[in-house]
């Protein structure tokens, strides 16, 4: 690896580091997603400083030269975090089904015992009686 | 007041020219059942039609797809303490005149689930090539690993007793179409599967892609999506029916 090479990746690395900790102290990241970065980005900075170590990572791995060892890792690590997002939206679309089926019902319950109790509700007024046309209307609770 | 024993539930979506003549449908031949529609984020007045023609109504916030609407209406079967759950589309493609045979079955104790099958018998019912394709091979699948004869592997008109929609209820149900796939789960379950002969009508609702999958699958896709859940159903250990039971 040349100079030039270890202190881009130095570089790069260290802002990564520096963006992901902005982002989790100002609360846009959860901790419990930052730390796959924050160990990728650490790795980055040890592997651009100790270049034996990549060396010898390399000829492990049968790699012609370190540069290729990087875009392995960096692409094998690129499959892993999407599968990991994968199964995390899985998760997400499953909760989300969940609530909605369960606000439903108990909206019925809700309407029941209004009707049961005399108080007519109006009906514009009801939560999910009108629902927003596709995507419309879901940024503004954000 | 003392509730009815049998709900019947109908998944809408956009279906206010349709849903109130499947009601009157199911109260002419079931006088007294517990109607539900579960209304799928409609944008029409689907709603207030069923309303109007004496059914509750469940509203889902958006539209969730075919799947989970019907699985709305186990929970809520589930939670209400129904014993018996019939389930029509509200197309008017199902004719409501099966339902009391389809109860007897469930009734006698002789099956979980009874699915309407439009195949048992001759019918002038012609679905389009890709989609007689894809039951043909489904439904010889869903043969094959239920040991008994499956002829109407997509069929949404069901009858369920609380054992099997209970089971439905739970997170192993998908939210788009009840396919072989399910139909094989229910099977490993421990679940007895029936079919009877009904006889369906053209959809009045014809551009309605709620409850025609195949308008928006292409058949490749759906080929392989089938036969990856058939696959992955059949690696899952079988049994579970019990577990859910409250």
């Amino acid at each position: 690896m040349t100079p030039r090479q270890q202190i881009f990746a130095l570089i790069a690395s260290i802002a990564l580091l520096l963006f992901i900790v902005e982002m989790v102290r100002r609360r846009k990241l959860r901790e419990e997603y930052s730390w796959l970065w924050i160990v990728v980005a650490a790795g980055i900075v040890v592997l651009s400083v100790w270049f034996d170590l990549l060396q010898w990572i390399t000829f492990q791995i049968g790699a012609v030269v370190p540069v290729s060892t990087f875009f392995m890792f960096g692409i094998f690590f690129l499959i892993v975090v999407n599968v990991y997002f994968s199964i995390k939206v899985s998760t997400l679309t499953t909760q989300v089904k969940n609530l909605a089926q369960r606000l439903a019902i108990l909206d019925h319950y809700v309407q029941e015992a209004r009707r049961a109790a005399g108080d007519e509700p109006a009906g514009e007024n009801r939560a999910v009686d009108a629902p927003p046309a596709d995507g419309e209307g879901v940024e503004a609770h954000v | 007041m003392t509730r009815p024993d049998l709900l019947v539930i109908i998944p809408a979506y956009n279906e206010e020219a349709n849903v109130a003549g499947v009601i009157q449908g199911i109260q002419t031949y079931l006088p007294g059942a517990a109607v539900l529609v579960i209304n799928d984020g409609s944008r029409d007045r689907t709603a207030q039609v069923a309303s109007g023609a004496g059914a509750e109504v469940l509203t889902l916030p958006y539209n969730m797809g075919y799947g989970a609407a019907l699985q709305t209406g186990y929970k809520y079967a589930r939670e209400n303490g129904y014993q018996i759950l019939a389930q029509i589309d509200a197309d008017g493609q199902h004719d409501p005149v099966y339902i009391p045979a389809m109860l007897n079955l469930i009734r006698r104790g002789d099956a979980d689930i009874v699915i309407g099958s439009r195949f048992l018998v001759r019918s002038e019912y012609r679905a389009p090539f890709a989609k007689r394709m894809g039951m043909l091979l489904f439904g010889t699948i869903a043969s094959w690993a239920t040991g008994q004869r499956i002829s109407d592997p997509t069929s949404g008109y069901q009858a369920l007793n609380r054992r099997a929609f209970c089971y439905c209820a739970a997170d192993v149900y998908p939210s788009d179409f009840a396919d072989a796939d399910v139909i094989i789960m229910l099977h490993r379950a421990g679940l007895r599967i029936r079919e009877v002969a009904v006889k369906m009508y053209p959809s009045g609702n014809k551009q309605s892609r709620y409850l025609n999958m195949y308008s928006f699958l292409t058949p490749a896709y759906y080929i392989f999506k089938m036969s990856l859940a058939v696959f992955v159903c059949l690696l899952r250990e079988r049994g579970g029916a019990e577990k859910v039971l409250d």
